[in-house]
């Protein structure tokens, strides 16, 4: 049965890495919902939440692909019975539409919501929480000209997790991250030399 | 070598004595430097616009450096897998930007899904012109994640020595695999200070052996010691691994019969008693029978590719099943396995042989036995002695052993001929098969044979090709001219595609599309690069046309006329169980 799984990748800081785990998923034609990059409670670890609707059976193999590339470090996959997740969504609403017919004051506490920005032309609020909760706040924002929507990817933690994070943090103060390198060449293109 | 670079390096060395100093090499330098210090004898390339740097440092290089100019980028990553199949060393090959890069992808392909060790340096554009739709600029870095084990760019010269050692440790440990270090023209010429090579054993998110667990190796002796027939199925793990002597003691002291899937091919003596022959579509009769019908089945090094399995929901489902694996992606990834044995299997078959009991099981390989007779008396015999004076691809393989007496290397190209050759060629020695298995790549042996040559120059290299697939990469003819090399080219010609005109005959009601494939004289394409050769299609003379091949001194061209419409058998339909075998 297809349910919906957080897959949490700890991985090196490295250029492509994003790419070489996406493709393990598009090449299996499976559809990632969400997807967030940040770094880790360890200093020079990243973590990756990818949240996709799969078997446990997949979802085990895919974490395997996952870990056999060389720059990660782990993947875990949990049910959301497992994790504690939350997403963050923003609402921008006309002022004047929300001034006139709207008890502000008792939609933001309803909804655990706040305004981030109040200016004369436009307010934006900002909550957070699950799918449902956020998508509700879109229902009751919708008759008063809702102008934008947009809601950030999941960002999840599990809830068995004090033994990995030790090992981690262990981890990088035996062996600390190797600096990333970009390219720093791509503004300089006056003073090189081509043939 | 120049003197300049000598004194040089001479330099270098006794700084490092001294300890802090430095010399200044440019980048393109330290790549030779990191080559020679991983022990590279051979590199398999052809130059372009961004790799131009890496060749100028190499003229000074030539000593040191053996290059082989190939005459395709393909040809040229073909022939590092067969160096490295036939070496068991890390094969190098240089590739320019661009189509030089795109060139080598499938090699690539091909290298990945064989677990071969390959380093392949490309040259790329400057880096600020990076994105800009430059000359001969392709993203190959993105273009190659999928068929690479490792992949980098490299844009600062003073990541060359460490990001090189980084990937010749990758390359070769663990499940090997291929990467590609993708270098920008600016770094090639960059100078830096050059602290010395120091070889990489460590990184520390890349694990290259799982550890061993005790207790599974112990739940698997306990499995085997009570089975009443056991069977073992190995890959090409046991030749990665280096474990041929260790794996070989496990099946002796267990009285294990075992078969071979086509990259394992050669890991055991073909003549060895307990050899039960190949598994797979065309497999042996026995083998693919009795994996329905043994009770405990050891996969050693192999991953159950459908080419094996056949329908996997009627795969030895009585079975109980141990697997041995490297790479703890491959355990349950197609056959869930009741006790997974991660680990390198140069460490976990001593193991295991040291638990199991000494055991015969005769009555059990009698059944091999009896099956292996089956199969001599409806497909074999038939194939080897033909009645019609048409010639049979097995008779030409057939005579081949007996004047090689098995001690030759083999490469194979793709189709009937390979499945011909694999089934009927008799290997003494390890490292001796050498065909694209995984991605079945046309075109894949006249060049992996030049580089089988070079990686193993002792021994004889036959090259034995169907008309199709050498006339995807006949143009590696001019690298053998070149090199003088010393390979033996045998073409089993049949006027046909053979095995897609097999399927076409078998499933397609004979609705012969497109496979009617027509040849130049290669005798005379041969002649025109230097070659000699001959074309046979009388039984009186193919003995003495394979003798005179092998012993020509130099490179040799036999195309040998075979029937037009023989099909390979046994076959494993695809869709159907491995018990659902046909013998005609």
């Amino acid at each position: 049965m297809k349910i919906e799984f957080t897959i949490t990748v700890y991985t090196e800081n490295q250029v492509g890495l994003l790419n070489r785990i996406a493709i393990i998923f598009s090449r299996r034609k499976i559809n990632i919902e969400s997807l967030n990059v940040s770094p880790s409670e360890a200093e020079g670890i990243h973590r990756f939440t990818i949240v996709i609707h799969e078997t446990e059976e997949v979802v085990r193999k895919l974490c395997r692909q996952i870990e056999r590339q060389v720059e990660v470090l782990k993947a875990y996959h949990n049910t959301n019975e497992e994790i504690i997740w939350q997403e963050m969504a923003l609402y921008k609403v006309p002022t004047d539409e929300v001034a006139e017919k709207m008890k502000v004051e008792r939609l933001l506490r309803e909804h655990g919501a706040r305004a981030v920005v109040i200016r004369k032309d436009y307010t934006i609020f900002e909550t957070t929480g699950q799918r449902e909760e956020t998508d509700k706040l879109v229902k009751v924002l919708e008759p008063y000209g809702l102008i934008e929507f947009v809601r950030s990817a999941r960002v999840a933690i599990i809830k068995a997790s004090k033994g990995f994070h030790e090992k981690l943090k262990e981890f990088e103060a035996v062996e600390p991250a190797e600096e990333l390198v970009e390219n720093e060449f791509l503004d300089k293109a006056k003073d090189v030399f081509t043939m | 070598m120049s003197s300049v670079i000598e004194t040089k390096q001479e330099a270098a060395v006794e700084q490092q004595l001294k300890g802090t100093e430095t010399i200044e090499l440019s980048g393109s330098q330290a790549v030779l430097e990191a080559l020679i210090a991983e022990g590279v004898d051979t590199v398999f390339g052809y130059p372009g616009g961004a790799i131009m740097p890496i060749y100028d440092a190499l003229y000074d290089y030539k000593e040191k450096l053996n290059h082989v100019l190939v005459r395709h980028e393909q040809g040229g990553i073909h022939a590092g897998q067969g160096y490295a199949r036939s070496s068991g060393k890390v094969g190098v090959v240089f590739a320019t930007s661009g189509p030089g890069a795109t060139n080598l992808v499938t090699g690539l392909a091909d290298a990945q899904i064989d677990s071969t060790p390959l380093v392949c340096i490309t040259g790329q554009v400057f880096a600020h012109l990076l994105g800009t739709d430059a000359f001969q600029e392709t993203d190959v870095i993105n273009i190659t994640t999928p068929v690479t084990k490792w992949n980098y760019q490299i844009t600062d010269a003073t990541e060359i020595p460490h990001i090189l050692a980084k990937a010749f440790y990758i390359a070769g440990t663990g499940r090997p695999g291929p990467v590609l270090i993708d270098i920008t023209k600016n770094a090639q010429f960059q100078k830096f200070d050059y602290k010395g090579y120091q070889k990489c054993n460590h990184i520390r998110s890349y694990r290259p052996k799982p550890i061993v667990r005790k207790s599974y190796v112990e739940a698997a002796a306990k499995m085997i010691n009570e089975a009443k027939k056991p069977f073992v199925i190995f890959g090409q793990g046991v030749i990665l691994g280096r474990a041929e002597q260790e794996f070989k003691a496990f099946i002796e002291k267990g009285g294990l019969p075992a078969a071979w899937t086509i990259l394992g091919l050669s890991a055991l003596p073909t003549s060895h008693p307990q050899n039960v022959g190949m598994l797979g579509m065309h497999g042996n009769y026995g083998p693919n029978v009795l994996t329905n019908e043994c009770d405990v089945l050891i996969a050693v090094g192999m991953r159950f590719d459908d080419r094996v399995t056949g329908r996997l929901d009627k795969y030895a489902k009585q079975a109980k099943i141990i697997h041995l694996d490297i790479d703890p992606a491959e355990i349950d990834k197609n056959v869930k396995a009741d006790v997974p044995v991660w680990g390198d299997c140069k460490e976990t078959l001593p193991m295991l042989t040291k638990l199991i009991e000494e055991k015969k099981h005769p009555e059990w390989l009698a059944k091999f036995n009896a099956f292996t007779q089956e199969e001599i008396d409806v497909v074999i015999h038939k194939e080897l002695n033909p009645v019609s004076e048409e010639l049979s691809m097995g008779e030409v393989i057939n005579l081949l052993n007996e004047i090689t007496h098995g001690d030759a290397i083999i490469v194979t190209d793709v189709g009937q001929h390979q499945m011909v050759a694999c089934r009927y060629a008799q290997f003494n020695e390890s490292k001796s098969n050498i065909t694209s298995g995984g991605l079945g790549t046309m075109g894949f042996a006249l060049p992996a044979a030049i580089g089988a040559k070079f990686g193993a120059q002792h021994r004889t290299v036959v090259a034995v090709i169907g008309d199709g697939g050498f006339q995807m990469t006949l143009q590696e003819l001019g690298t053998i001219m070149q090199t003088g090399l010393n390979v033996k080219i045998l073409i089993l010609n049949n006027r046909f595609l053979g095995m897609v005109r097999q399927w076409q005959d078998m499933f397609n009601d004979k609705r012969y599309s497109f496979v009617d494939i027509q040849s130049p004289d290669y005798v005379q394409l041969a002649k025109a690069y230097g070659i000699s050769g001959q074309s046979v299609d009388d039984r009186a003379l193919l003995k003495t046309a394979i003798k005179t091949m092998l012993e020509h001194d130099g490179s040799y061209l036999l195309e040998v006329m075979v029937s037009k419409e023989n099909n390979v058998f046994p076959m494993v339909p695809q869709g159907c169980s491995v018990s659902e075998i046909r013998l005609k």
